[in-house]
């Protein structure tokens, strides 16, 4: 038995997440990308309907938060002229805990001017390729999947044959849930078990649009956001947005998922205005993608548990 | 009782649900699709042996089963009620056909249970892992036959049929292993 001050994870795990960030380093040197920092500590923290900021007292206004990703702070840099860019940073998550889960995470956050999300999949799966050697790519739309291992078309099928097609697969399940609620809980037992496997790595595209999160909409398509996902061995890695550039259609979004949040008892979040203003000045055309650093070393070296990579995990 | 949340669910952890208690087997944190957080569980109920699926949203309050694990003497059973007494405090409890189930065909006097209770009653009651058992009926004994080659039926004082080697005969007492109704050894 390891005694508790010793950390969870072994030194040669030390040395390999080192030798990834290396890796991850020279890849965007190479391709004149720069590596930027932005604050873990920001005044604001995000309206998103489901996820928990961690708030600190005494250094803004509202007290503070810890960033849940550097979004926000990389398209103020975006906006003021700073071309592509990334960043390897932590993100912080309450209540946030599991065998993929830590409250304080790595990640790889990246933005490629003039991209969209197309090529900034391309951009990624060379990335994976890079760090992970030789494996083959795989897409499917978010209706080719739920079309090829459920059978069912995501958009057409009924809230009730939704409901109980789910209770069907996943046995019992809240009683209140919403539409997305059920096709994630379906996508996330059903197919993501079924992503990437067989040295295979899935792109996900064509979300939902009511799952569009800081996507753009498909304006040919307006029932889909130009979202991603990319699955290795059953889970998810990273996500990608073609980036929404309206600063009107993000307001909206932001006071939307805030009446949401009242509607359902929860704090509503101020909004970011400086990210906004950027917005109103100008973001580029660009796409961007935040992707699991911790997630991509346990399939790097074969490892089930984020806390087997983790120097010292919060549980 | 009282309440957890999601954040609390550990495997073994005992809720209820449905007014039935139960003990959860299996528990994942999930946020599939950038949406709201969910805690999937494997659920065993307790008083059915049935396991099932459920999900929880995050941070749900669940209420907890006032479930008690302990050690007690077994006593005697009178056809309805099986009696186990606690060393300590010589409480008494009586458990049901259905606390003891299978179980009672290897239920000897002064063992030493495991008797799990539920608000105070018994609901699930597991012998020792292993019980010395007479055996009252089986074919005649094969003299000097010692290799344990071959095995045949053996009817146990308490009912338990166990497959025996050939030599055993009708007054041997054995050892039996009660997690797999198997023969150990003579005792």
């Amino acid at each position: 038995m390891s005694s508790a001050w010793q950390p969870s994870c072994s030194i040669g795990t030390l040395k390999a997440r080192a030798e990834l960030y290396a890796q991850i380093r020279e890849f965007f040197a190479e391709k004149n990308v720069l590596e930027v920092e932005t604050p873990l500590l920001m005044e604001h923290g995000v309206t998103d309907r489901y996820m928990k900021s961690m708030r600190v007292a005494g250094v803004y206004k509202t007290g503070g938060y810890l960033q849940t990703s550097p979004e926000y702070a990389m398209k103020r840099l975006l906006a003021a002229g700073s071309g592509p860019i990334y960043q390897i940073g932590k993100a912080f998550r309450l209540e946030e805990s599991g065998a993929r889960h830590n409250p304080e995470f790595s990640m790889l956050e990246w933005y490629r001017v003039d991209y969209d999300h197309w090529t900034l999949m391309d951009e990624t799966f060379e990335l994976l390729l890079k760090v992970l050697g030789e494996k083959q790519r795989v897409n499917y739309s978010y209706q080719e999947a739920f079309d090829t291992f459920l059978n069912i078309n995501p958009y057409t099928v009924s809230l009730e044959q939704l409901r109980d097609f789910s209770q069907e697969m996943l046995g019992e399940l809240p009683s209140d849930l919403e539409r997305d609620d059920y096709l994630s809980l379906l996508f996330e037992d059903k197919i993501e078990p079924k992503l990437g496997v067989g040295n295979t790595i899935a792109f996900i595209t064509d979300f939902p649009a009511s799952q569009s999160a800081l996507a753009k909409i498909d304006l040919e398509n307006p029932k889909v956001a130009q979202r991603f996902e990319v699955y290795i061995d059953g889970f998810e890695l990273a996500n990608g947005f073609n980036e929404l550039q309206d600063p009107d259609e993000q307001l909206e979004r932001f006071k939307a998922d805030n009446q949401w949040r009242k509607a359902n008892g929860l704090e509503e979040v101020d909004i970011d205005s400086n990210f906004i203003q950027a917005l109103e000045s100008g973001l580029p055309q660009c796409a961007g993608i935040a992707l699991g650093l911790d997630r991509l070393l346990m399939i790097q070296l074969n490892l089930k548990q984020i806390k087997q990579v983790l120097a010292f995990p919060a549980y | 009782m009282g309440t957890i949340t999601t954040n609390d669910l550990r495997n073994g952890i005992k809720i209820m649900l449905d007014g039935e208690p139960c003990s959860v087997v299996d528990n994942q944190f999930v946020r599939p699709g950038k949406g709201q957080a969910f805690s999937k569980t494997k659920v065993l109920y307790l008083l059915t042996g049935r396991t099932v699926e459920k999900t929880f949203k995050s941070g749900e309050s669940i209420e907890t089963a006032d479930i008690l694990d302990t050690s007690m003497e077994y006593l005697y059973t009178d056809g309805e009620f099986w009696y186990f007494m606690d060393s300590d405090t010589f409480e008494q409890v009586s458990a049901d056909s259905k606390a003891v189930g299978d179980n009672a065909k290897y239920l000897i006097e002064q063992d030493k249970c495991h008797v799990m209770l539920w608000n105070g009653n018994p609901i699930q009651i597991n012998p020792p892992n292993f019980v010395v058992l007479e055996v009252t009926d089986t074919d005649p004994g094969l003299k000097g036959d010692t290799s344990g080659g071959g095995s045949k039926p053996a009817t146990m004082h308490t009912g338990a049929v166990v497959r025996v080697p050939l030599f055993v005969n009708i007054g041997d007492k054995l050892k039996i292993d009660t997690r797999t109704n198997e023969y150990v050894s003579r005792a």
